[in-house]
């Protein structure tokens, strides 16, 4: 589904180039969940977005379901580590946005995504909250309607980044085993960022442990642990350990002394 | 309920309160010019105020008419010229290099001293005092839009760039909607300048308007009318102030609480 060969990304930072990711190889198949951990800096993000289309890689070739990523894809969704959600709509209307964004048709009619809509929000426990505004709502449950924006277009690729990372720690649980009960239902392909060894052994098939500067691919850990999985109780403790365990002897392996990456460049919040 | 809480909390109070302030003001103000027996040329006394509209009562409005036609002409005017600008510098760092120093400049130069001239090269007509009220306010008005159009938060850029959107939609979806709460700002800001640009525009080459009433009672020593007319402004600078606040109440619920 998605195919990544000999990626690379640099970036021109204050003080010369800066390599944010270097030779990266990665195939993930449809319907998998791979979670991608690393320490900061180590261009987990950058991955995602060069996925996305957000951004184009300087060398390699990025492919979604065998096309060369050139832009961002109607069938791929991204959702980010805060809710990103308008203040001004509603809840509804800011699920409905990405519908909105392609003219109100796409392939089915507007009431059709509509009513998808209502039933995302139903899925995540916001009925009745339809017409409420962001600010009025949680963090939790902003981030819920985030998830419901990402899940409108039925996208065969989500990608995630860091989505639960502000929240409070029981939330984060929440939505994490929230988020594997949707994927359980769904066909959809999924990369999710995190720096949480706990999130990525409850979500995911495959994590991909990167090293940072330059951002390389030390690892990729099959977990076979039987869905769903729940962090409490829990029948596989002695793998969770297991697999934890290694994450952690990877990601404390020691690295060159890190600099903190150069803030946002003001040019890439102008308009285009 | 204790009665302090109802000093402070109560709709009642919050309406009360303020009126009994600006009364008490006037009664002090009152009591004054009669305690010292001050003559009504130097300070009037309220009564003194209140007789002189009365005297004229068509007049004064008329005159507050003409303040209130040029305020917002220039006012609207100001939008009008302000935003596009506003606009073209947050595209371009070339633009903004090359006409905000000279922003500044024009915004630096003391408005009093140009009145004379803007008579001299516009006639004594309406113009030169709705482009006088344009050069005091739009300054405001490109500053808080550019600001605004600058504080986008950047994952919600992002957010559009990954729904494909065309820059046409990322701009009237996102970038101009959430720049309005602190256009507003710089709007506020504005119109008090805008009623203070017509006054001083008033001053010179007219014989219409507030600015003018205030002028000429000066020359003649009738404070009275003077007070009456300083009156007058200040009730119409409140006035247009509120009007913005209601628009923005209705425009932008969502900006009270989540900014």
């Amino acid at each position: 589904m998605i195919r990544l060969d000999g990626v690379g990304q640099v970036f021109d930072g204050r003080e010369g180039q800066v390599t944010a990711l270097e030779e990266i190889d990665l195939h993930v198949q449809q319907n998998e969940f791979v979670t991608l951990i690393g320490r900061s800096g180590c261009g987990k993000s950058t991955l995602l977005r060069l996925i996305a289309g957000l951004i184009s890689p300087t060398s390699g070739t990025v492919r979604v379901a065998g096309d060369p990523v050139t832009g961002p894809r109607r069938d791929v969704s991204f959702m980010f580590q805060r809710p990103a959600l308008l203040p001004w709509r509603s809840v509804l209307s800011n699920v409905m946005l990405p519908i909105e964004i392609d003219g109100g048709e796409g392939d089915r009619g507007k009431a059709a995504y509509r009513d998808r809509a209502h039933q995302l929000l139903e899925l995540t426990g916001l009925t009745g909250f339809e017409r409420r505004l962001p600010h009025e709502l949680s963090g939790g449950m902003q981030q819920r309607v985030s998830l419901c924006r990402s899940l409108i277009r039925d996208p065969q690729v989500m990608l995630m980044d860091e989505p639960f990372s502000a929240l409070d720690a029981l939330t984060r649980t929440e939505l994490s085993e929230e988020l594997q009960r949707i994927k359980m239902e769904l066909d959809t392909t999924i990369v999710f960022v995190t720096h949480s060894i706990e999130e990525a052994v409850l979500l995911a098939d495959r994590v991909v442990v990167l090293t940072p500067r330059p951002g390389r691919l030390r690892e990729v850990v099959d977990i076979d642990i039987p869905r769903p999985r729940t962090l409490g109780q829990n029948a596989h403790l002695t793998e969770v350990a297991r697999i934890s365990g290694l994450l952690h002897g990877l990601l404390a392996e020691k690295v060159a002394p890190v600099e903190e990456p150069a803030p946002r460049q003001v040019d890439e919040v102008r308009p285009r | 309920m204790t009665k302090r809480s109802w000093l402070k909390d109560s709709p009642a109070a919050a309406v009360l309160l303020p009126i009994i302030g600006l009364a008490g003001a006037i009664a002090l103000w009152w009591l004054a010019t009669i305690v010292f027996g001050i003559e009504s040329y130097l300070l009037p006394s309220p009564r003194d105020v209140v007789i002189s509209f009365m005297d004229q009562p068509s007049y004064l409005l008329t005159e507050t008419g003409t303040s209130i036609l040029e305020t917002v002409e220039g006012f609207l005017l100001a939008i009008v010229v302000g935003v596009p600008i506003a606009l073209l510098i947050v595209r371009s760092v070339l633009l903004e290099r090359l006409v905000y120093p000279l922003l500044l400049m024009v915004n630096a130069i003391p408005k009093v001293a140009i009145a004379p001239l803007l008579v001299v090269w516009m006639g004594f007509g309406q113009w030169p005092k709705v482009v006088m009220v344009l050069l005091v306010c739009f300054f405001p008005i490109v500053i808080s839009t550019a600001q605004g159009m600058k504080s986008t938060p950047i994952e919600l850029v992002e957010l559009l760039r990954s729904l494909n959107a065309s820059r046409t939609q990322e701009f009237f979806k996102l970038r101009l909607r959430y720049a309005m709460p602190q256009m507003f700002t710089g709007l506020k800001v504005a119109i008090s300048l805008a009623v203070i640009g017509s006054v001083i525009a008033e001053f010179v080459g007219t014989t219409h308007g507030l600015g003018y009433v205030i002028y000429q009672s000066g020359a003649s020593a009738d404070t009275p009318l003077a007070f009456a007319a300083i009156t007058l402004l200040s009730i119409l600078s409140i006035v247009l102030f509120y009007i913005l606040v209601l628009l923005e109440h209705l425009l932008l619920p969502w900006a009270q609480e989540s900014r």
